[in-house]
This record gives C-alpha cells, sequence and structure tokens, in this order.
C-alpha cells in the first residue's frame, strides 16, 4: 500500500478501515541468503538497501525485543555532517544525501527537518578550532557557516551571551543538518524492507554464532537454529556480547550509558538545534513543544538502559547556564541508553576474521545520523563481501596499524570519546 | 547514585570520584609485544555483570580504589585499595 496525501484523505472518508499493517510478522524460515542480528535503525536500514540496492531478498532481520526499542528509539534524533576526518567526513555526508531524499525514497513520514545545528564557542582558540572544522567541512563540499553573535542573537534570542564563565563570540552552523523523527526511521525502513521481502522477526534472540571452520554458518536462537549464509551483526550497544558468541574477543569496545530528556510542551522556543559543548547540553524541541536535551555519557561501563542522578544534575546545571529561561519548565521524561563506545570515536562496519560474519558497531553516541549510510555501506559489504570506499577505513585493525579516526583527539578513553 | 566505599574515606557519593575504566588489565613489561600492548591499551572484555574497575577518588583523597560492580544493575560488591584482591561473585562472566 502506497502511503499519500490522497490515501489519507480517501481513508478519512470511509473511517480508516482500509489501513494495512505495515510490516508481517512472519515465523522465521530455516534458512535465508542473509541474516541480520538485530532491528535497530542499523539493522533495519542493512536489510532494506540488501533488497533495493543489491536485489538480495531472502533475508532475515532477528530483534530480541521490538523494533525501534534500542537506540534507534531513545536517542535525540539530530543529524548533521559537520566531521573534521577525511573518512568521517565523507561517510557522514553520505548519510545526509540520504536522509535528504530518504522519505520519497522509503514512502513514510520521517519528519525530516533541516532546521540546522549551530555549535557555540566561548573564546579564540575554540573559533580558531571550529573555523577550521568549517573550512574542512567546506572543502569536501560540505555547507559550513560561521557565525557572529549578532547573526546568533536573531536566530537564538534565549541564549544567555554575556554568560560570565561561557560568554558566547558565535557559533559554527550546518544548515542542512537538524533532525529526524527517530521511530519513524525505524518504521520506513522496517516497511520498505518487508514490502521487498525481508522478513522481519521480532522476539527472537541470537543467543549463539555457529561457526564451522574459518565459517559461520548461522544462529542459535530461542525460537530455534536459522541457516545463514551470511550473517551481519548490528547490535550497538551489545557488540561486544555478540561478537564473542562467535569468538571474536579483541573489539575495541565499552558499554556505557547515555541518557535523554524531554520536558513538557511550550511554545516555539528554540527553532533550531544547538550545542553548548564546553557545558556539555544540547538542545532542540520537538513538535509538540516538548524541549529535547542532553548531555555527556554517565561515565562508566554500563548496559542498564538508565542513569544516574548526579550526570542529570549535570545537563540541567548545563542548560541553565546557557539558556536560564528553561528554569521553570518542569521535566516530563528521562531515560537511557547503552552505547558502544570505540576507542577512537569511531565505528566500525567491516569484514571480520571468519568468513561471511560482518561487523557494524562502534557507533558510541553519534550513530543515528549515520543510519541511512550505515545501512547502505553495510549491505554494499555483505553483498560484495568487500567494503564500499566510503567505509574501507572503518576497520577492526586500524587499532592494531595505527589508523586510529580519532575525531576529539582524546586517545583510547572510551568514556571521553 | 552509585555509593563508594573508599578505605581511606568511607562511603562517598559517585559524583566525588572519576572513573578509570577496567582494573583487570596489567601494563605489559616494556619489551614487550606489540600484540600484548594492543591488547593493554585496546581490548575489554566489556562485561554484561561483574566488573573491576577503578575510581579515582578526585574530589577527596586523590587515591585510586579498585571496584567490584554489577554493569547491568549497578551494585556494588565490594572496594578496596589498588593491591587488594577482590572477590567477584560468580556469575561473573555469564548474565545476572
Ligand atoms: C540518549 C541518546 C541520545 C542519542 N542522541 C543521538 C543524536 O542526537 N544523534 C545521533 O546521531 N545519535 C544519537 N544517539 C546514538 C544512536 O541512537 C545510536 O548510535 C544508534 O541508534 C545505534 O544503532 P541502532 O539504531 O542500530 O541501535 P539499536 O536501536 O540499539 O539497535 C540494536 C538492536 O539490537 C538488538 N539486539 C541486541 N542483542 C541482540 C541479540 N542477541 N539478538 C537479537 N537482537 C539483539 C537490540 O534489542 C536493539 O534493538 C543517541 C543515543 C542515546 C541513547
Ligand atoms: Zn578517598
Amino acid at each position: 500500500m502506497k502511503y499519500s496525501a490522497l490515501s489519507v484523505l480517501w481513508q478519512g472518508l470511509t473511517g480508516h478501515k482500509g489501513w494495512t499493517r505495515a510490516w508481517r510478522d512472519p515465523e522465521p524460515k530455516k534458512e535465508y541468503d542473509a541474516i541480520i542480528i538485530g532491528g535497530g535503525g542499523h539493522g533495519l536500514a542493512t536489510a532494506y538497501y540488501l533488497a533495493k540496492e543489491h536485489g538480495i531478498t531472502n533475508v532475515a532481520v532477528l530483534e530480541k525485543g521490538w523494533i525501534g526499542g534500542g537506540n534507534v528509539g531513545r536517542n535525540t534524533t539530530i543529524v548533521r555532517s559537520n566531521y573534521m576526518l577525511g573518512p568521517n567526513t565523507h561517510f557522514y555526508e553520505k548519510s545526509m544525501q540520504l536522509w535528504e531524499g530518504l522519505e520519497q525514497d522509503f514512502n513514510f513520514n520521517a519528519m525530516v527537518s533541516q532546521r540546522g545545528v549551530i555549535n557555540l564557542f566561548h573564546s579564540d582558540p575554540q573559533r580558531d578550532a571550529f573555523a577550521r572544522r568549517g573550512n574542512a567541512m567546506r572543502m569536501a563540499g560540505i555547507d559550513a557557516e560561521l557565525l557572529d553573535p549578532a547573526q546568533l542573537k536573531q536566530m537564538v534570542p534565549i541564549l544567555d551571551f554575556d554568560n560570565a564563565r561561557f560568554p558566547i563570540q558565535g557559533g559554527l552552523m550546518q544548515r542542512r543538518g537538524g533532525t529526524v523523527r527517530h521511530d519513524a526511521v525505524a518504521w520506513g525502513y522496517a516497511r520498505g524492507a518487508d514490502s521487498r521481502g525481508v522478513d522481519i522477526i521480532q522476539n527472537c534472540e541470537v543467543t549463539n554464532i555457529r561457526v564451522e571452520g574459518d565459517k559461520v554458518v548461522g544462529v542459535d536462537t530461542n525460537r530455534g537454529f536459522i541457516k545463514g549464509k551470511k550473517v551481519g551483526m548490528a547490535v550497538a550497544g551489545h557488540t561486544s556480547k555478540i561478537a564473542q558468541m562467535a569468538g571474536i574477543n579483541d573489539l575495541p569496545v565499552e558499554s556505557h550509558v547515555l541518557q535523554a530528556f524531554v520536558s513538557e510542551g511550550v511554545k516555539p522556543l528554540i527553532d533550531t538545534v544547538v550545542t553548548f559543548g564546553a557545558g556539555h547540553f544540547y538542545i532542540s524541541q520537538s513538535d509538540k513543544g516538548g524541549l529535547v536535551y542532553g548531555g555527556d555519557l554517565d561515565g562508566y561501563n554500563s548496559y542498564a538502559q538508565r542513569g544516574n542522578l548526579p550526570m542529570m544534575e549535570h545537563v540541567m546545571a548545563g542548560g541553565m547556564a546557557i539558556m536560564p529561561a528553561i528554569g521553570r519548565v518542569r521535566m516530563l521524561r528521562h531515560w537511557g541508553g547503552i552505547m558502544d563506545m570505540s576507542f577512537d570515536g569511531s565505528p566500525f562496519i567491516c569484514k571480520t576474521p571468519i568468513k561471511n560474519l560482518y561487523l557494524n558497531g562502534g557507533w558510541c553516541y553519534g550513530g543515528f545520523k549515520a543510519t541511512p549510510a550505515s545501512g547502505w555501506c553495510f549491505a554494499h559489504t555483505i553483498a560484495q563481501d568487500r567494503p564500499h570506499e566510503l567505509n574501507e577505513a572503518f576497520t577492526i585493525e586500524r587499532f592494531k596499524e595505527g589508523r586510529m579516526i580519532d575525531e576529539k583527539g582524546v586517545g583510547p578513553r572510551p568514556w571521553i570519546q | 547514585m552509585h555509593r563508594i566505599n573508599c578505605p581511606w574515606c568511607g562511603e562517598r557519593d559517585e559524583a566525588e570520584f572519576q572513573y578509570q575504566g577496567d582494573a583487570t588489565k596489567v601494563r605489559p613489561k616494556e619489551d614487550a609485544s606489540e600484540a600484548k600492548y594492543f591488547d593493554y591499551v585496546y581490548v575489554r572484555e566489556n562485561p554484561k555483570g561483574w566488573h573491576t574497575e577503578w575510581w579515582h577518588h578526585v574530589g577527596g583523597c586523590r587515591q585510586w580504589v579498585k571496584v567490584v560492580r554489577n554493569t547491568l544493575t549497578h551494585e556494588i560488591h565490594a572496594c578496596g585499595g589498588p593491591q587488594d584482591k577482590l572477590p567477584v561473585p560468580r556469575a561473573a562472566k555469564g548474565r545476572r
């Protein structure tokens, strides 16, 4: 069923009785050409592009819970391509371009909103660093603009420009950045994949990866053994656990918790995305009026999907410092998600030492924006058994070879990457 | 809120500490192989369950405290000094 304004109108006139389910709920088959473990954004996008770009449709996505229950439904929905190091710059820009055509492509309203992303700066050295980042982006053909305080005041009047500790000197803006409705991304990819023949199997937890000789042959699940000619792992926060099932015990990954917050709905207050990196705070406003904001990792290994009070207080303090007007807005909800923190802050989309087994992970807290390009590149890697040039740097071996992609330059400390 | 029992200062809020990661990693000898150093610097077991880890008491005595903590429940089982061998509950490697 194709979604359109006309179909909404017609259904409205006929009592909304004709809507069909967006994807099936099939029983797992005995065997697939490709099995994707993890029904998050990346797993679903991979299945979608396997079917659409490579014609591989005998595919299953195995999800232990429900699709959209992981980080794809827990993030703060920000998309941008303001990276500085070569491999990241081009990869995230590919993602931005896919976002720009995504809704037409998979015929689903994902509320892609290019409302801009602004990174604030507060000192001369910080301005220089941001100018350099902006220049690197522009040299790669990506939009970037350095804003002065007068321009910023017009766009985001609510900021505390004369903050004593962090006076605002300006911001680096990417106008093509913005937000995308995260759940709709999962649903849109699921529906698009399903309609091309992919089986999306929920409540199906992978408990073991079977390897015979040097080759993967399938996976054990709570619903039995499923044979797979190729197997792709895309489980985000559980990357270490799933890789260990296949005997891959040497991943540079730690799992950490990141929290996010939503306030009660208020009238339009901020129509772009603002990040206050110096104070570990970032914010946007949802279409329902809620302020959506967050900060840093709690900072210790965790699989708990919930955080603790000290980081909550720290985030609120950051918000109060730069946007004191939000002090009387009540917080409505908060939650946590488990981040697969790699030791250089960059991801893995690659082959593994085991034949026909592929790895997608290490997304840290920035993997939502990567969803389309990640699925696109991972599908290519699985279908062709070799990486696309956009993801050939995202290997596991880069750590042994000294080719880390450390965008922040902080060294092997995953909890500050 | 984690409450960490510093051997020198007593039980304190996590906010006084700075996390320093996996405490089971031991620095290899200076002439050890690259593989050993790779393992030391980058490889982590990243368990879902009991984890032996460092917390630096920056807001207190500034000593490094060793802690056995559950990464799924955030429960703290034992705290001690850097030289202490701390007991890790049985379900160490598996799930809760
Ligand atoms: C609070 C928060 C804010 C964030 N904000 C942003 C942001 O603004 N911008 C941005 O770009 N990124 C952001 N991120 C990061 C982003 O959400 C993640 O990097 C990205 O969603 C990870 O990929 P995914 O969607 O595939 O993960 P997930 O949705 O977590 O998918 C992985 C799936 O694998 C399943 N799984 C795990 N183990 C198994 C198993 N054994 N068998 C079967 N299934 C299994 C899980 O149930 C899960 O559904 C944020 C994350 C959080 C938590
Ligand atoms: Zn102390």
